[in-house]
């Protein structure tokens, strides 16, 4: 990684965007990471039928358990409290950190030991808990070497995955006590685990993040490779889970058809090597698990994404990162740009739920619409609508159509000369007669036009209408002979 | 033994929709294409007052602006024949999103949907349609990659047409180019919104169309075209890349419209 990090706000998305892009270093080891996963992914997907077979089953898992959210999650708590676990509901990061703290304090726990989760990204909890005194300690290697160089995740599946091993071993040289230079990657993972085997025995509390919570059965469903989640969930006294309310699903059946399509599209995986299914903390007689488990539920935002019908595909997500994988933009820019927890296309159309679309407001327009995040996604977001009605709710300070309330941050990239210039081309394009007087002129005036067009020419020779539109070319063809037997017009 | 199936009239007419950057920047385009269809024994009509499908506004998030400029064509084509449209994602806007901006009236959307239904991509025309014979083009060889633009692949399927089209040409040979259906950075308006990243793309794509020695590209869309030939306008390099309907009327030996048939 280059010596600038980028700004973790996404209002300075086209600055940090610049700098990486001008990195000739970092735009290789992008695209080599990206090609990797891209090539593993369709490796497991070898044929497109079954996987738009495969797809639609999980879109229609996904869909109908958001159509039953409010009856799915009331299930979920009746059944996880009749099997021990705590469930609580946070509206906000406030809210989960407060969450956090208080049974932290409760057992007297200076030290929890984290699997992967991403919500704990979003809530911050790892800096929260510093402020009072708790260390919170990532145990999943690649979020261990970003928690060590003090840096974020920059990929959900792959968190440091713009790190190079050589950063790693200088990393571990300058932070594991003990820990020699070394490059050798096996050797590299062995110290990290050694570090990491102390921290699971002395701590009090194991966090983790959920993939899938089974409202049937009460499951809370945990997927995989490093072994550090089920340690996380099984050594300590207390597990905490923390996750999103749209994680629920309906029925334990649901669970494999959306496992196979995440570990396929995250890492091109048939299966993880773990899969853990969680049911209730330690029970009369077992001699192993934790004796107390909780589960936050966490909205921060997502009830608005769930509100509009129209925003409302953006929950189906099963955070798999495959959009982010094949995305050219996320590949050239990186997921540290983004400047939000979640990066890439996912990032895109869920921030402005998370944040707000003002701070968000480039997001949703740094993509060419190309549709490779909607193509690969395993649960069927339309993730190229969803950003255009993004774009058009940044544009527009009304709820716009089919819209039930304003988002947070409406209007949020509305500029006057924008609006304006639209406005000026609606006049144009949608009267005939003035098109073709524009075009008329423009095609006589165009080597008038600025030989400077912003953000075209910084790499490309400026735009200039052809010397006579088609239009008048054909108008002045001549005319071709009219067959006898009939008598509609032919061209021009 | 089972009938013989009967062969799907071939049109005697044709609509033809230029779309709004080929009519003010790339008109060769639009003509070698209306060549190609007289060619084929087609008569092409050009409705006078067409200007543009509305993308541009609609993928910007002025769905509204655009609505009103899709609304202006919709009269453009009463007789019921196929709209031939040389640029895929213009094709993809009309064939895909049309039905959509106009879902809330019963009536505009009768007429949307019936237009996009008779909408066709001008290569899937010329190779699926009409199945034009090019069997007796110019046979001399060259080599060309094929650029696809991303939504007229994913929304009209142009990169079976385009391979089709070249396949079918004689002495044509198909360079295949690294990330080959990764996006040329265009994006509308993308490209000014975030130029640096879009420059990245294209030039990444041209390296990729450079390396593989070919002496030109093809592409279905004009939009893809004019942010690679004007990046390679700037970089001084002299290959660039065509219209496949140029590149079709050259290899037919067919004379341009404007010298007449
Ligand atoms: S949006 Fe789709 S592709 Fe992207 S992370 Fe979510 S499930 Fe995966």
């Amino acid at each position: 990684m280059s010596a600038v990090r980028p700004v973790a706000d996404p209002l300075a998305f086209k600055d940090n965007a610049r700098i990486v892009v001008a990195d000739p270093v970092l735009r290789r080891s992008f695209r080599g990471a990206m090609d990797f996963l891209t090539d593993k992914r369709a490796a497991q997907f070898p044929d497109v039928a079954g996987f738009n077979r495969l797809r639609a089953l999980g879109e229609s898992i996904r869909q109908y358990a958001l159509a039953n959210l409010p009856q799915l999650l009331g299930q979920l708590e009746e059944r996880l409290a009749e099997r021990g676990v705590h469930v609580h509901w946070a509206e906000n990061a406030e809210d989960a950190n407060r969450l956090f703290l208080e049974i932290a304090q409760r057992h007297d726990a200076k030290l929890m030991v984290k699997g992967k989760s991403m919500v704990s990204e979003e809530i911050e909890l790892n800096h929260r808990m510093a402020e009072h005194g708790i260390d919170c300690v990532e145990t999943d290697m690649g979020e261990y070497i970003l928690q060590l160089d003090h840096d974020r995740p920059s990929h959900i599946i792959m968190p440091a995955i713009h790190k190079t091993k050589e950063d790693v071993a200088r990393i571990f040289a300058e932070h594991i006590p003990g820990a020699g230079y070394t490059e050798d990657v096996n050797e590299l993972i062995a110290i990290g685990r050694r570090a990491l085997r102390d921290k699971f025995a002395t701590a009090k509390i194991g966090v983790s993040g959920v993939n899938f919570l089974v409202a049937e059965t009460g499951s809370i469903v945990l997927v995989e490779n490093e072994g550090n989640g089920r340690l996380s969930t099984t050594v300590p006294d207390v597990h905490i889970a923390i996750t999103g309310i749209e994680k629920v699903i309906a029925k334990l059946e649901h669970v494999a058809p959306l496992f196979t399509l995440l570990t396929r599209s995250a890492t091109g995986q048939a299966v993880t090597t773990y899969l853990n299914v969680i049911s209730g903390p330690r029970r009369e007689g077992e001699k192993d698990g934790p004796r107390e488990q909780h589960l936050i539920l966490l909205d921060n935002g997502r009830t608005q994404a769930y509100r509009e019908e129209r925003f409302r595909a953006t929950l189906q997500c099963i955070r798999c990162g495959a959009c982010m994988n094949h995305c050219p933009v996320y590949a050239r820019v990186g997921g540290l740009s983004y400047g939000t927890t979640y990066p890439g296309p996912i990032g895109a159309i869920i921030s402005p739920h998370l944040m707000n679309l003002e701070s968000t407001r480039d997001l949703p327009t740094a993509s060419s619409l190309c549709g490779a995040c909607g193509e690969v996604c395993p649960v069927g977001i339309p993730i190229p609508d969803l950003l255009m009605r993004l774009r058009e709710a940044a544009r527009h300070d009304e709820p716009v159509a089919q819209q039930r309330k304003a988002l947070k941050g409406q209007g949020g990239a509305r500029r006057m000369l924008e609006v304006a210039a639209w406005k000026g081309w609606r006049l144009v394009y949608a009267n005939s007669r003035i098109y073709r007087l524009v075009t008329w002129l423009a095609t006589r005036c165009r080597r008038l036009l600025p030989g400077r067009q912003a953000g075209w020419t910084g790499t490309r020779v400026a735009l200039r209408p052809a010397p006579r539109s088609l239009r008048e070319r054909l108008a002045q063809r001549r005319p071709t002979p009219i067959p006898m037997d009939d008598t509609s017009k032919p061209a021009a | 033994m089972s009938p013989p199936v009967p062969a799907l009239p071939t049109p005697r007419d044709v609509y033809f929709f230029a779309t709004c950057v080929v009519d003010m920047f790339e008109p060769e385009a639009g003509l070698d294409a209306i060549a190609v269809l007289e060619h084929a024994g087609l008569r092409v009509t050009f409705p006078e007052a067409q200007t543009c499908c509305g993308q541009p506004a609609y993928t910007t998030g002025f769905p509204e602006e655009a609505l009103r400029v899709a609304r202006a064509q919709l009269d453009l084509f009463p007789e019921p024949w196929p709209i031939v449209v040389p640029s895929g994602s213009c094709a993809g806007m009309i064939h895909h999103h049309w039905p959509r901006l106009f879902a809330h009236d019963a009536e505009l959307s009768k007429r949307a949907r019936d237009i996009a239904s008779r909408v066709v991509e001008f290569t899937d025309f010329v190779v699926g349609t009409l199945g034009l014979d090019l069997a007796d083009a110019d046979d001399a060889p060259v080599k060309v990659a094929l650029h696809t633009s991303c939504s007229a692949r994913r929304e009209m399927d142009t990169l079976r047409s385009g391979r089709a089209v070249l396949a079918a040409l004689p002495g044509v040979e198909l360079a295949h180019h690294d990330h080959e259906s990764e996006c040329c950075g265009f994006g509308g308006t993308f490209s000014v919104k975030h130029p640096e990243i879009s420059a990245a793309m294209a030039g990444d794509k041209l390296d990729a169309i450079a390396a593989t020695g070919c002496s030109t590209f093809v592409s279905a869309d004009c939009g893809c075209l004019l942010n690679l030939n004007s990046t390679l306008a700037k970089r001084g390099t002299p290959l660039r890349g065509r219209h496949v309907a140029s590149f079709l009327r050259e290899r037919l030996r067919i004379a341009s419209v404007e010298h007449g048939p």
